[in-house]
């Protein structure tokens, strides 16, 4: 059977409270992250990614005290990202017990930061998140500063540079699908990972278990992240914390893709 | 020498996040220390060596730390149990593709490069990141763990010169070796610190053994 990652995507703003967006914008508030996280360990998720997302548009350091105590509280690998700018931050996450650093606006405005981290801690250390929005002529940008600011830059473009540097994974979030259940942009998804050669990670519009298989099979991901999926429920958005049971992923997600896997071997 | 059998001894030595590891064995109400102190090192009980990063940096840090010394003596004249996790699984085979330094050399053996070329799926990437389904060889590390998983973030891996020194194996690509064991030494390729109810049965069976 064939596993892949379904990664919890939180995100956390100025005080430390669990948020969601849409599209980048509009928040609501979800609730307390160390909670969630005891939920998440309690439900055995495989991995979960943790997002300050004002970190870098309030030009701020991670919050290292409750990022410890989150992670403390977590028994699966926690990736951490938001306003990571130095080797000591890294270091210092690193102790605290966070498995990778996600990289994303330090990315592109001190690109050497992603050698420096690959070099001292190893390729797997490292991930570049991409937020990408889609310009009214259709064309893929990836936008930094909690998407405040466009780069220019395509994300194959990026995505490509930062693997060179030494980047282990790129995580491709699109702003478009952000928090709208619309399903993943599969184009965005298939245009990264056709050049990249190193894992992709899907983020940005999941509404089930099927958009985790496109994303995989169609998409050529090798794992897929969520968050409205996971902090939602129903469609008026109730907050409850949910993740896919052993037994529906395998049957919902796993079994496909080693169907899919063996027809194509 | 008196020694602290009770207590876990999980070796700093700069790399790999040690927290994590102490929290989980917290949790299963397993007593632990992180010392990078020579003194506490030569009498432990129990030693955990951790890791995450390179092979040479890791072999660097242990040799200017003097541990190296410490812990040939500690592992391969006193017997004590060692369980090596990740980079610190590496560290224990002769060497890495990944460096020029020699390894602790406690497992015959050496640490490999994932070879894409060989892979049964052409669309897996390098480094190896997620969970894996991992298959045991009989062994008190491996008591109660049917059908585990476990959390794996590698390019690296481990290869044996003795079939009888596989601990167990998994498949990424293609079968690989997951797990060493020899004697008192163990090395483990996966995270137990972050696998969930599997690496806290690793974590138990290596608390409980010998």
């Amino acid at each position: 059977m064939r596993r892949v990652r379904v990664i919890p995507t939180l995100l956390i703003d100025d005080d430390a409270r669990l948020v969601k967006t849409v599209r980048f914008g509009a928040r609501a508030y979800i609730g307390d992250p160390i909670n969630a996280v005891r939920i998440f360990n309690q439900k055995e998720v495989d991995e979960l990614v943790l997002l300050d997302i004002d970190a870098s548009k309030s030009a701020r350091p991670p919050a290292f005290a409750v990022i410890e105590d989150i992670v403390s509280e977590a028994f699966m690998p926690v990736a951490y990202g938001g306003g990571i700018r130095s080797m000591d931050d890294v270091a210092t996450l690193f102790r605290s017990g966070i498995e990778k650093v996600v990289l994303s606006t330090s990315a592109l405005e001190t690109p050497e930061l992603v050698t420096q981290i690959a070099e001292r801690f190893g390729n797997q250390a490292v991930t570049v998140c991409l937020p990408v929005k889609t310009t009214l002529l259709g064309k893929h940008r990836v936008r930094i500063r909690g998407s405040q600011k466009d780069t220019g830059c395509t994300p194959e473009s990026v995505a490509a540079e930062m693997i060179q540097r030494g980047a282990g994974e790129i995580i491709v979030y699109s702003i478009d699908r952000d928090g709208t259940y619309r399903g993943y942009d599969l184009a965005l998804l298939r245009s990264v990972s056709r050049i990249a050669s190193a894992p992709v990670v899907a983020c940005g519009g999941a509404a089930s278990l099927d958009d985790f298989r496109t994303a995989i099979l169609d998409g050529g991901c090798a794992a897929v992240a969520a968050g409205s999926l996971f902090v939602y429920q129903g469609p008026k958005k109730g907050v409850l914390i949910t993740y896919p049971t052993p037994e529906q992923l395998r049957v919902g997600l796993f079994d496909a893709l080693s169907a899919e896997a063996e027809k194509r071997t | 020498m008196a020694t602290s059998s009770a207590v876990i001894t999980i070796i700093d030595y700069g790399v790999g996040n040690l927290r994590s590891i102490q929290n989980m064995l917290r949790y299963l109400g397993i007593d632990s220390k992180i010392t990078s102190d020579l003194g506490k090192i030569a009498r432990a009980g129990k030693l955990i060596l951790p890791g995450v990063g390179k092979f040479d940096y890791g072999m660097t840090e242990l040799r200017t730390r003097g541990m190296i010394e410490v812990l040939n003596r500690r592992v391969l004249e006193d017997g004590t149990p060692l369980l090596g996790i990740c980079l610190g699984a590496q560290l224990l085979t002769r060497s890495s593709e990944e460096g020029e330094l020699p390894g602790l050399g406690w497992i015959k053996g050496r640490t490999k490069r994932f070879d894409a070329t060989k892979f049964d799926l052409a669309s897996l990437r390098v480094p190896h990141m997620g969970w894996a389904d991992t298959n045991f060889s009989d062994h008190p590390i491996a008591a109660g763990l049917n059908e585990a998983r476990f959390y794996f973030v590698h390019s690296y891996h481990l290869e044996t010169d003795e079939p009888q020194d596989v601990l167990c194996t998994t498949h990424y690509g293609y079968d690989f070796v997951a797990g060493v064991a020899h004697d008192n030494v163990v090395g483990v390729q996966f995270h137990p610190e972050k696998s969930h109810r599997f690496g806290m049965r690793v974590l138990q069976n290596f608390a409980g053994w010998k």
